[in-house]
């Protein structure tokens, strides 16, 4: 398929790990942000074509995984009520909140729905005025414009049955708060494509100086990931922090300044909890007070509602890269994709369970292990 | 939920009584499942005529047949697709080719088949005289007969509208044990054709979306080159259809049950270019996708390229090709030799693959 074989092709990705190899005299540990770029890589193997000093660490830049288990239990307070239709992307219905799933409310009646766009649920309270319909905004930048526009568009035409609960988080301020902390592992970033596609790059100018830390702007397929952990390794072999752009063929550096001006308008900067990491200040959206009718936690009541999260799941850790999803006590046994105790367990996106579904046997058996 | 009644029965009573039911409906009823005329009426208006053949025909509690000797496959599987109707085939295509296939997994030449209808009160009786049509035609292409089968109807929203059950019976006509111990270290794996359409064109009538080009499902009887490879003699030791869970969750099945080592190959499994498409958007794996037309066949690695020639003189195998092979270690374990050249693992997934975020 074009612009995907290409991206994946076999010659080109020894090449760029060959280059990897070549120019490497030191260890290196460089994080990839996206969960996207996580499940690529261990889909792909990527790793095992890398020198065996370089190490990838996987960021948080899974919306299902850093989504709280507070906004989980509104999920579900809100979904179980009579009356309410409860729209979400599809894999946050078995990421486990306090008490269940969205699964396990939907088989005990309440009327959860996968949708592909928040538009999708928008249309969905247009058709179904005598129900409310809830639509679950999860994501970081990416997903965004499109929950903004369902919003404005409600707003325009007054579809009052629509609302949302918002979890937005970004992408900047996580990267600050894993450079800050006195554990950080990371020498160098790889900066999520999509992310910048919407937002630009400029954000990342700031911190690449103030923690000289190269930042790399990558795609997603095996060929971008290797090129841009070539372009981040170049930089630290060389003493250079500058934030580059791998992935031109999507991201240019001003952004999409529609998409950014809708959101803008949406939504304003607020302090966001992140699943296992805690509160980081100014780290994701609300509504702006026009919009506020459209919160679900207003209509629904639930803003009040705090939970305490698991002891014993270490998932911040392996949000902040500091620990490996196998160094967890609970990997594979206390917590499995069928009964996960925190959400990087759950998203085909989250460390937790790449690692399950492609590494769990490599102990074992030795079939995936790293080439020498 | 009504009283049950088979297809066949006593003559209806012949009589007046007043006021006349109303029994020329558009849509089913509760009456349609009680046993009585009209139960009857709908049996000898749209099932008989399109099924038609001597056992249903008689009206009996079962159907009674002549076999010769040799060993039976039995097999049963139940339908409750929704939409009912897709691009490709309908649930009445389903039922048919799903048991079908079932038997000839079995080395079976299909012979008859049971329906069993669960018709939801106010389905639309057009709706049911289309997917009788069918199921009779489906079974005709498969050779296969329909020879017995029962109605019920339910309350409306107890059913979502119609839901299937066929179970087949078909011989066995060689010597052959087709199972996963038969799997030997060394084996060729041949898989019939691309996989992972049909999964893709239920998600896009059930989700409403739409591609530049309508996939279609591959829904098809596999009968014919099962048999064709019988008949040529190929040592075949396992055959498995891919229905839900793909080819990946096949293998594995496959890979478990005979403690041996699967390895295959990303760059030789054909994905049709609007499936990989659907699958990119929707992050999907078109090796967890459910097939409902093709097949993997296990057979000894001499025989590999012969068997192959046999599947592509079919139509529902003609893209056949050999996709990877056995060996002893690590056992119980399915491999998938990437694009870029890495290995990894294919491990059962806990439930549906679910559409990624972003």
């Amino acid at each position: 398929m074009k612009f995907v074989d290409e991206y994946r092709d076999q010659a080109k990705a020894e090449a760029l790990a060959q280059a990897i190899a070549r120019i490497t005299t030191k260890p290196w540990s460089i994080m990839e942000v996206c969960g996207g770029q996580t499940h690529s890589i261990v889909k792909y193997g990527i790793d095992e074509l890398l020198p065996k000093h370089i190490s990838l660490l996987h960021g948080p830049g899974c919306p299902v995984c850093v989504t709280p288990l507070e906004l989980i239990d509104k999920a579900l307070q809100i979904a179980v009520q009579p009356n309410v239709i409860f729209c979400s992307f599809g894999d946050m219905l078995r990421v486990p909140g306090s008490a269940g799933d969205l699964f396990s409310a939907k088989a005990k009646g309440a009327d959860v729905r996968i949708v592909y766009s928040p538009l999708d649920a928008l249309k969905l309270a247009r058709d179904t005025p005598e129900r409310q319909v809830v639509f679950f905004a999860v994501g970081f930048e990416t997903t965004a414009p499109a929950n903004a526009m369902a919003v404005f568009q409600a707003h325009a035409h007054q579809v009052s049955n629509f609302s949302i609960l918002v979890s937005h988080v970004l992408v900047p301020p996580a990267i600050t708060a894993i450079l800050s902390a006195p554990d950080n592992r990371t020498q160098g970033f790889l900066a999520a494509g999509h992310v910048c596609t919407v937002m630009g790059f400029d954000a990342y100018l700031p911190l690449a100086k103030r923690f000289h830390v190269p930042i790399v702007v990558t795609g997603f397929e095996p060929v971008d990931i290797l090129q841009g952990i070539l372009m981040c390794v170049e930089q630290l072999e060389q003493g250079r922090a500058e934030v580059q752009n791998q992935y031109a063929r999507s991201v240019q550096r001003e952004g999409n300044r529609p998409a950014q001006q809708l959101m803008s308008q949406v939504f304003r900067v607020v302090a966001r909890k992140w699943r296992g990491v805690g509160e980081i200040p100014n780290s994701g959206y609300s509504l702006r007070d026009t919009f506020a009718a459209y919160d679900a936690e207003t209509r629904f009541d639930v803003a009040g509602y705090h939970v305490n999260e698991d002891s014993e799941c270490i998932a911040g850790q392996v949000l902040r890269g500091v620990k490996k999803p196998k160094e967890c006590p609970a990997f594979g046994a206390r917590c499995t994709p069928d009964r996960p105790l925190g959400a990087t367990m759950v998203s085909s996106e989250g460390a937790c369970a790449a690692y399950y579904q492609y590494r769990r046997h490599e102990q074992t058996s030795g079939a995936a292990g790293k080439r020498s | 939920m009504s009283q049950s009644k088979s297809f066949e029965g006593p003559n209806a009573p012949v009589g007046v009584s007043c006021p006349v039911p109303i029994t020329n409906q558009d849509f089913v009823t509760l009456a349609h499942g009680g046993g009585g005329r009209m139960m009857h009426n709908l049996l000898d208006r749209i099932v008989i005529p399109a099924f038609g053949n001597q056992p249903l025909e008689s009206r009996h509690d079962g159907a009674v047949m002549d076999m010769n000797k040799g060993r039976l496959a039995f097999t049963t599987d139940s339908y409750v697709v929704h939409p009912l109707f897709f691009p490709g085939g309908d649930i009445g295509t389903l039922a048919v080719t799903g048991t079908v296939n079932d038997l000839a997994m079995c080395g079976a030449r299909p012979l008859c088949l049971s329906a069993g209808l669960i018709l939801e009160e106010g389905l639309p009786m057009a709706t049911l005289e289309r997917v009788v049509a069918s199921m009779a035609r489906t079974a005709k292409a498969a050779q296969v007969t329909i020879v017995t089968g029962d109605t019920k109807v339910v309350d409306k929203g107890k059913g979502d509208g119609l839901f299937l059950n066929t179970a087949g019976i078909g011989i066995v006509e060689h010597d052959l044990i087709i199972a996963p111990s038969r799997v030997q270290p060394g084996d060729a794996i041949l898989l019939s054709g691309d996989v992972g359409r049909h999964g893709v064109a239920i998600m896009a009538v059930r989700e409403g979306l739409q591609f530049e080009t309508t996939i279609e499902s591959d829904c098809a009887p596999l009968v014919e080159p099962v048999l064709a490879l019988l008949a040529a003699g190929v040592d075949v030791h396992c055959l498995r259809d891919l229905t839900r869970g793909g080819l990946a969750t096949t293998l594995i099945e496959i890979a478990e049950s005979s403690r041996l080592h699967v390895g295959i190959s990303e760059r030789d499994i054909a994905v049709e270019e609007n499936v990989c498409g659907a699958c990119e958007i929707l992050g999907l794996d078109p090796l967890y996708l459910a097939n409902e037309g093709r097949f993997v066949a296990f057979v000894p690695a001499p025989q590999a390229e012969h068997a192959l020639q046999v599947m592509r003189a079919h139509a529902v195998s003609s893209t056949a090709a050999r996709i990877g092979s056995v060996s002893e270690s690590p056992a119980a374990l399915v491999t998938l030799r990437s694009r870029i050249g890495t290995k990894r693992i294919l491990d059962m997934h806990s439930g549906e693959q679910l559409p990624r975020i972003c």
